[in-house]
Formats: C-alpha cells, structure tokens, sequence
C-alpha cells in the first residue's frame, strides 16, 4: 500500500538508470543519511559511538572491499586483514615521514599502497581460481603481519610493530572526539559506497560478474580477464587499505600488525557472507550483524547464566560465539546463499504487494 | 654437515606429520571434490576429546581410542547429513566457505565441551635421541619423531591397500572419478560419503594423537593443520602419494629455511643496505609463500590431475 512504484513514470534515461528508482526507496535513503549524520551524533553516547558505530563501519568498509573481490569477481581471499594491515601501516609512514601531508591524503595513499600489494599478491589468480587462490591469499596473510613485525622501519622502530596513530586533523579543524570521528569515518564510507555501488553497475562491475560467472565465457565475449581480476584485486584492497588506516585512525588508536590476524580475514569473509555476496548493502548488513552478535551473545549467556543461577566459565562466550558464527555460515550458505541482502529483497517484494496475497 | 642432516631429518619428519593431515584433505577432496577446510579443526577435536575422555572415565588407552573413534565416525556422519548433503550441486566455492563455518563450529563446541585449558597428551613415547644413531653418527634424531613417522606410513600403507583392493575402495574411486557415472551402476553415494567422512575423521584422529603429544592440545593446533594446505598446492589435491611427498618437502624445507637463510638474508641487508634486521621466523609463513611461487609455475601440484576447463 505505501510502498509501491505505481504513478511513476520515468521519463529520461537518468531517470530510469538513479540508484533508486523508486521513490519511496529514495526518501528512505535520504532519510537514512539524515539519521547517520545528524541524529545519531546528537544522540548517541560515546561508548555506542566509539565502541559500535566505528568499529561497524570501518568493517563495512573492509567488507565492502572483499565484497568487491568475491561477490562481485569471483576471488577468494583469505588475506583482507593483511591488506587492512598494509594500509593503516603505510598511512601512518606517509603522515609521519612527509612532513605537512594532509591526513586525508595519507588515508589515500595508504590505500594505494594496499591496492599495490594486492594486485601483487592477486597475480597467482591469473591461473588459479576458488580454493587454490584461498590457500595463495593466505600466504599474504602470514607474510605480510611478519614482514610488519620484523622490519621495525615500518614502525618507526617501536617494539613488536606497534603502531600509534597521529591525531587527525582536517584544514586545522582536529578530529579527536568520538563523534567528530564518526563523522569522518561515516562520510568516507559513505562515498565509498557510493563508488562501489556505481562501479558495481558500470561496465567494470560487469566484467567482473562476467568473469565470476564463467571466466572462459567472459573471455570469449572479449573481456580481458587479467586486467579485470588485477582490477578488481587493486580496488578490493583499496577499500580494505582505507580501512585498516580508518582502524588504526579512528577506531583503535595504537595497532600492532599482529591484530590483523586470520581471525579478523575470517571475521570480515563471514560478514560477506551473512550479508549477502555479491551486494553493496549486503556488505553493511553483514557487518552490522557481526559487530552486533558478540554483544548481543554475551548479554544473552550472562542474564541465562544467572537466571539459572549458573557460574559461567570463562571463555564460554567466545567458544559459544565460534559455534554460533559457523553454524550460522552454514545455515545461510544453506538456507539462503545470498544472505541478508536477499532476505530484505524478498521482504521488498512482499511489501509492494502488501496488504494483497497477489 | 652433521647439523645439516640433523635439521633435514627434524623436517623430514615434521612433514610426515604434515602430510598426515593433509590425508583427511586428499581423501575428502577425491571422494566428494570437496575441499574440507575444517580438517584441522577435526584434528583438534579428535585429540581434545580423547584426552578429555581420558580424564573423565579414565578408561585404559585402547578403549578411549575407540571411544574417539566411534565420536569421530559420528562426527562423520553427521556434518555428511547436516551439511554437505542440502550443499550437493553448489558451486565448490559455497562448500569451501561451508567448510570454514564447520571449522569455527567444530572448534567452538570441542571446547564448549572439554575446556580451553592446554592439555597434555601421553601416549607413553618419550622425545628423546636414538641411541645408535646418537654414538654412531652424532646426529640426533627424535624416537617419538620416528615413531610418527612409521605411524604415517603404516596409515598411507593401509589407506593405499584400502582404495585399491577392497569393494569399498573401487567405489570410494569410482565416486571420486565421475559421480553421475557412479550414481548410475548402483553404486550408493551418500552411503560412500559417509564412509569417506568417517575414514577422514579417523585420519584426523591419528593426527591429532601424534600432534597433540608433540605440542599438547591446543588450540594452535588448527594452525599447525592449516600448513597442510600449501603440502596439498605442491604434491596435488588429488594424490595421495602428493600429499607425503609435499609434505616431506614443506616440512624438510620450512626447518632448513628457517636456519640457513634468515642469516643469509640479515647478513645481505646489513652489507648492502647497512640496515640490520632479524628475520627469525620464517617458518610462519615460508610453507605459504612456497606454495604461492609453486602454483604460479605448476597448479596442478607436482601429482595432481591437469585441469582442462570447457566451456
């Protein structure tokens, strides 16, 4: 009833082609972005700020960029937390070993460090696909948090790699409390997005589904397909670069390369998946979901616990989060591949049709 | 020389008990084209439940064993009912990402159940040099290693004599060779998965022993599994005689890397680039890094099928 496109006529090809088409999608968006930037600074405490609100979008973005390399072109990776690493570590070289570099800047070239990195270690996947790319990627996962370690220069010679990141500061206006962090961080997801989304739409998005589909295929329709898998490699590990340096900024503070373990890669591969491969929104729903289920476990266990007057072990809630997390991949690799995105899809559907069975 | 043959032979057989692990892969992988990531979790519920079985009942060892065991076939049969069964027909990929979540469920509940402590493992062996070759050459050589490397290959011996001689064996390669074609002269594939996921659990079990008494029941034990995927690029998925000689290799040359070249390369930098780093710890990740050279080169691994696409 309210949610419907009737009435709505497209008369232009922009028109036809806007991200959102309908209208009541699009008021809702704007409306969405109403409440991120304004209501929920206003509103929301330091501890939802800095411990919720940042650490989601900082993941959504990293999931954004494996969403990219795996939902979209095909490629398995395991080593998205050592690109997280390769980013925050080389925007805080740039901002510390140029003097006067704008910190935005930093990010950027931080995340074209990354993007290097990757294609570098996106080569194997000229020739090798699924889960021999995995075990490939995964080399980038051991080598890259070592070489951080090892080589102290990286760390301007701190001890075991630590990194501490330099306060932000924007045409002197300095970014330092959590909801001025948000802000920057919510705004550089934001555009983020909105570039994955129309890369996702424009003809390099379809190569890259074109290659995900059928590679052999692809190539035979004329799509290049080393330039497509190194691209979408280079711009996956953008995304994760700008991550791990807004990880380092503006969520943590002080890094070492060691907390980009393989458990984050998982980490950030299940909010892929939970959220749906192969969608932008997905990618958000995804980490919202995982940042949210450790909190909402844990209140769960402790309040069962003393209601049943039961002494909770150390330690159980994060193995009842493990068998939660990989029961839940499995139950949507299952029950529904395409994860959360899909399910707010069919709930679409169903609503344009609402309050009417047919 | 003599410390030279002495790391080689450690690594030698360190690889074997790589290669132990990358069995339950190979066999998975042939029988059902699935590429089990939670192996190494299989591995670390295996030697945590029988140590804890141990310390519960405090039945006598071989009884535990076969407790284990029957846990593991169960464990088999289970994860072939629950999970790959509804995932029959989907893309390799969606099975592999399947195999993660089982890994991160398996290794969740074990210790759920049993505790996250660290646990020590006794099978009564000691790690300790053999005396001959300790007087004769000098070269040290562990009996709990050689030990676990006679397990191997008596279990590579039995699995060979299994796939090729038995009814169940010709099946298990019949599946493995073209399932349609199997499904079609009767033979009963979910019945053959369940077998295949039953041997592997009892694969993992025998690794887990020998894992678990070596480094105590840990979680990192997962980790140690995760080495058998590069032994699997380099000898093949398909091969089982792939799986010990990667093994041998990755494990025999991870241990000599690991010595000889981090002073090779601190020496180079500091002479050349008069910057001095210490580069310990390779073995992290050299095993890694091998495989992502050697799948440039050759992916199909040094035994595995060279594989065609059409379109």
């Amino acid at each position: 009833m309210l949610y419907r496109e009737s009435g709505q006529f497209k008369t232009t090809y922009a028109a036809d082609q806007q991200l959102f088409p309908i209208r009541q999608d699009r008021y809702a968006f704007f409306a969405l972005l109403a409440v991120s930037f304004v209501a929920i600074p206003l509103l929301a405490s330091d501890y939802w700020l800095t411990a919720i609100l940042i650490p989601f979008l900082v993941f959504a973005l990293a999931t954004l960029g494996l969403n990219i390399l795996t939902g979209y072109a095909g490629q398995l990776s395991l080593g998205t937390a050592a690109f997280m690493a390769v980013g925050a570590v080389a925007a805080y070289n740039f901002q510390l070993r140029i003097p006067g570099i704008p910190i935005l800047l930093s990010f950027v070239l931080g995340g074209l460090t990354a993007s290097l990195v990757g294609a570098l270690f996106g080569l194997p996947s000229l020739r090798i696909k699924g889960f021999y790319l995995a075990v490939a990627t995964l080399a980038a996962q051991f080598f890259i948090p070592w070489l951080l370690v090892k080589i102290s220069w990286f760390s301007n010679n701190s001890a075991s790699g630590v990194i501490t990141a330099q306060p932000i500061e924007i045409l002197g206006y300095a970014f330092d409390s959590p909801m001025r962090k948000y802000l920057l961080v919510l705004a550089i997801v934001a555009l983020m997005a909105l570039a994955a989304k129309n890369m996702a739409r424009s003809s390099i998005g379809r190569a890259w589904m074109a290659v995900r589909d059928m590679d052999v295929a692809a190539e035979v329709i004329g799509i290049r397909i080393t330039h497509t898998k190194l691209v979408a490699f280079a711009v996956s590990s953008f995304y994760c670069g700008m991550a791990g340096a807004l990880y380092a900024f503006a969520y943590l503070g002080s890094v070492e390369p060691d907390g980009f373990n393989l458990d984050l890669s998982f980490r950030i591969l299940f909010m892929v998946i939970i959220g749906g491969v192969g969608s932008i929104l997905g990618s958000f729903l995804g980490a919202a979901f995982i940042t949210l289920l450790p909190i909402l476990l844990e209140v769960l266990l402790t309040s069962g616990a003393a209601a049943l007057n039961l002494n909770l072990q150390p330690g159980v809630t994060s193995m009842a989060q493990l068998v939660v997390f990989g029961g839940l991949i499995i139950f949507f690799l299952i029950v529904e591949p395409r994860g959360l995105a899909r399910l707010w899809q069919i709930l679409k559907e169903k609503l344009r049709l609402w309050p009417f069975p047919h | 020389m003599q410390f030279f043959f002495e790391v080689l032979i450690g690594g030698l057989l360190a690889g074997v008990m790589y290669s132990l692990v990358a069995l339950g892969f190979v066999l998975i992988y042939k029988a059902s084209g699935v590429f089990n990531f939670a192996q190494g979790a299989m591995v670390f519920f295996a030697a945590l439940t029988f140590v804890g079985l141990q310390e519960k009942t405090g039945l006598p060892f071989w009884v535990v064993i076969a407790l284990t065991l029957a846990v593991m076939v169960l464990l088999g049969v289970l994860i072939e009912r629950i999970v790959l069964r509804p995932l029959v027909n989907q893309p390799q990929i969606a099975l592999f990402m399947a195999t993660i979540g089982l890994a991160f469920f398996i290794e969740g509940l074990a210790q759920l159940i049993w505790g996250t402590e660290v646990r020590r493992l006794d099978l009564g062996l000691q790690d300790e040099p053999i005396g001959v070759l300790m007087d004769r050459f000098g070269i040290l050589v562990s009996k709990f290693d050689l030990t676990a490397a006679l397990v191997a290959g008596l279990l590579v011996a039995v699995l060979a004599v299994f796939f090729n001689k038995t009814r169940i064996g010709r099946a298990l390669r019949a599946v493995a060779d073209d399932h349609q074609a199997a499904l079609a002269v009767g033979i009963p594939l979910k019945q053959i998965w369940a077998i295949v996921w039953s041997v592997a659990g009892f694969v993992a079990l025998v690794a887990g022993l020998l894992w678990g008494a070596r480094n105590g029941v840990q979680v990192s034990l997962t980790f140690v599994a995760l080495k058998a995927l590069p032994v699997l690029i380099l000898g093949g998925f398909e091969s089982i005689l792939g799986a010990i000689v990667g093994g041998l290799l990755i494990g025999a040359g991870e241990k000599l890397a690991e010595i000889y070249l981090p002073p090779l390369a601190s020496d180079f930098l500091l002479r050349h680039f008069d910057v001095s780093v210490n580069l310990a710890g390779i073995e992290g990740w050299f095993a890694y890094m091998l495989a992502l050279v050697f799948l440039l080169i050759r992916p199909e691994g040094l035994f595995g099928e060279k594989h065609i696409d059409r379109v």
